[in-house]
């Protein structure tokens, strides 16, 4: 049995976890949000068979009860994530955040999906796209020895990044570092985005360094990468090595390239099926706990 | 050319471009000696920070010899008259970082996007202006885009509240009529109150003469750098360019003699290897290559055992865009691989 949710924004990641969603066993997309009734991601919607609304969280508010929508999955931006999710968590709906707000604690499903599983979490956030495209690999190195800093590069297509991750984007920076940090275990982190306009648009790029506090162990590091890699895979089958592990000195540099399913966007944006993708994992996590009554939902007053 | 009566404001970028030049290690002293020099010859404007602007310090672009916070607080208070500006590049750099210069005591703000990505500065040019900033909206590798283009993206950056917009040359790719055109549809579609800019580099030994197109075309301000000191084959050398614009009878209050020593005997003896137009540096003029990557891809070269100027060329052919030297090494692999391919066939 499927747990009933809401997609709120209508943008292209909003659209790609909507597409995405409709193939979920676990979740049932009831309701998409927008704030704009031309926006291609509300017409899909509609289309699609889901109920939508032009008025914003205020317009699906009436109707979590009597839908008995239990999740939420906020697509919108940093600066309205807070209210949205105030309003939803006090109706007792599990916010599921993809914007780099960042209230609730960081989910990076390879490396710490498990860790969410009976905290009673209402809020929890999925990171950037680019720091769920590289924070498996920063955990990937850590887990073997010590990172003393970790760097990531994210190249995303200009087409692929809407206008809420524009206006984001010193949140993008500051989250991802951030979470390179708490959930990729370096002991400092830092992010630098990238937006590449060529025509044709180029697949996401994700260039990760790590230095290590003592020699790195080639071999046990050059495992460790392989391995995440096929965790990633299953939920991002376009997630590949490009090249490296390259071993300089301390440094550990790992070329990837994240190639999406063109549910929404094209394949050239991998950005949006990572992000959605580590989200609709995470949300069906908390499905299956909800429906099995591990989880019980609660109303937080905002 | 007749500009003879028009007069424009210089800014040197030989500590900030510089640094490219300097793998980032340039010491405090010499930041000093630099930017002391070039205000006692009358340099109006200093730029000084990380190549790749506030935060650039990475494995990425480079880790420098000091912080920004540590090169603007020793230069900062030794200057009389000249005002120093900091560069910020949205996704590299953060408002946190441009508060952090402010408080430093710099005039004016940078905020550089590609030329195609003036959305992604609405953040830090409206925080520069509402600290009151000197704030510059600097469009990079302007020559990617039509003049009709470029005007719209510096559109958004004035309404956001750029007091100034730059064409920015970063590959040193554009030839005289490209910088006419669009400094003449930057100044033809902006309000006149909005200084309009132009950075060049000399990667095809078009410094000057673009520079002068520039200012025909109606630019207020031209970056330049003393003795060149800057990525690729350098900026447009600042103290050439006074000695032509004073034979020209144009305007720049710099004193032509002093900036010369300067370049001469300060900058010049600093230089890790000459600032010239070499086959590498050459490329990426021809190509069209950002600037900044020329010495990674010089290291990657030698690195990996394959050719710089393959490296440079197959960016290029990818249409990287400033900020992407990650994908240096991976090109340099990618060679390497081709070439032991080739070599076991």
């Amino acid at each position: 049995m499927p747990v009933n949710a809401a997609l709120i924004g209508s943008g292209n990641i909003g659209t790609d976890l909507m597409v995405k969603a409709l193939r979920s066993a676990h979740i049932n997309p009831v309701w998409m949000v927008g704030i704009d009734a031309d926006s291609d991601g509300l017409k899909r919607a509609a289309a699609a068979g889901l109920k939508t609304t032009d008025l914003g969280v205020d317009g699906l508010l009436p109707h979590i009860a009597t839908d008995n929508i239990q999740m939420a999955f906020d697509a919108t931006s940093a600066y309205v994530h807070a209210e949205n999710a105030a309003k939803l968590n006090a109706q007792g709906v599990l916010m599921i955040d993809l914007t780099p707000a960042a209230i609730g604690p960081y989910c990076v499903p390879p490396v710490n999906l498990a860790e969410h599983v009976g905290k009673q979490e209402m809020n929890v956030n999925m990171v950037t796209c680019g720091g769920q495209a590289t924070i498996p690999m920063v955990a990937a190195v850590s887990r073997i020895q010590a990172v003393d800093y970790a760097e990531i590069i994210a190249t995303v297509a200009s087409k692929s990044a809407g206008p809420g991750t524009r206006k984001n984007i010193d949140e993008f920076t500051r989250t991802t570092a951030g979470a390179v940090e708490q959930i990729g275990g370096a002991a400092k982190g830092k992010a630098i985005i990238i937006l590449n306009p060529a025509e044709p648009p180029l697949i996401m790029r994700d260039t990760i360094h790590c230095l290590t506090r003592e020699t790195p162990d080639e071999a046990a590091i050059t495992q460790s990468v392989h391995a995440m890699i096929a965790e990633v895979q299953k939920y991002v089958p376009g997630y590949r090595l490009k090249n490296g592990p390259v071993f300089d000195g301390q440094r550990v540099s790992i070329f990837l390239e994240v190639e999406g399913l063109g549910d929404y966007l094209p394949n050239y944006a991998g950005n949006l099926d990572i992000m959605t993708a580590a989200a609709l994992r995470t949300g069906e996590m908390f499905a299956e706990q909800i429906v099995d009554g591990s989880l019980t939902l609660q109303a937080v007053s905002a | 050319m007749d500009i003879k009566g028009k007069s424009v404001k210089l800014h040197d970028m030989c500590l900030r471009d510089g640094m490219h030049a300097k793998r980032h290690q340039i010491s405090i002293e010499q930041m000093v000696a630099v930017a002391t020099a070039l205000d006692g010859a009358g340099v109006p404007l200093i730029e000084v920070t990380h190549g790749d602007g506030l935060g650039g310090s990475s494995i990425n672009y480079g880790f420098p010899m000091h912080s920004d916070e540590e090169y603007l607080n020793a230069v900062v208070p030794k200057m009389k008259a000249a005002g120093i500006s900091a560069l910020l590049i949205p996704g590299i750099g953060t408002v946190e970082h441009l508060h952090m210069a402010k408080d430093c005591g710099v005039t004016t703000i940078r905020v550089a996007t590609h030329c195609t990505e003036a959305d992604v500065s609405e953040q830090h040019i409206a925080e520069s202006a509402k600290l009151g900033l000197d704030t510059v909206g600097f469009l990079m590798m302007a020559h990617m885009v039509s003049p009709e283009e470029l005007l719209e993206q510096a559109r958004l950056m004035v309404a956001y509240g750029s007091n100034v917009i730059y064409c920015t040359d970063s590959a040193g790719y554009m030839l005289p009529d490209d910088v006419s055109a669009r400094i003449g549809a930057l100044r033809a579609g902006i309000d006149a109150n909005i200084e309009i800019g132009f950075h060049g580099h000399h990667n095809m030994a078009l410094g000057i003469a673009n520079s002068l197109a520039a200012i025909a075309a109606g630019a207020d301000r031209i970056d330049g750098s003393v003795a060149g000191l800057g990525a690729g084959a350098g900026n447009t050398p600042l103290e050439i360019l006074v000695a032509v614009l004073d034979r020209m009878g144009v305007a720049c209050g710099v004193d032509v003699f002093k900036i010369m020593n300067v370049a001469e005997d300060i900058v010049t003896p600093m230089m890790d290897q000459p600032i010239r137009v070499d086959r590498d540096s050459l490329i990426l003029g021809y190509a069209g290559v950002y600037s900044s990557f020329l010495l990674h891809a010089k290291r990657a070269g030698e690195k990996y055992n394959v050719s710089s100027s393959d490296i440079l060329v197959e960016l290029g052919r990818r249409k990287t865009i400033g900020g992407q030297e990650d994908m240096i090494e991976d090109v340099a692999l990618n060679l390497r691989e081709s070439a032991r391919a080739g070599a076991s066939q």
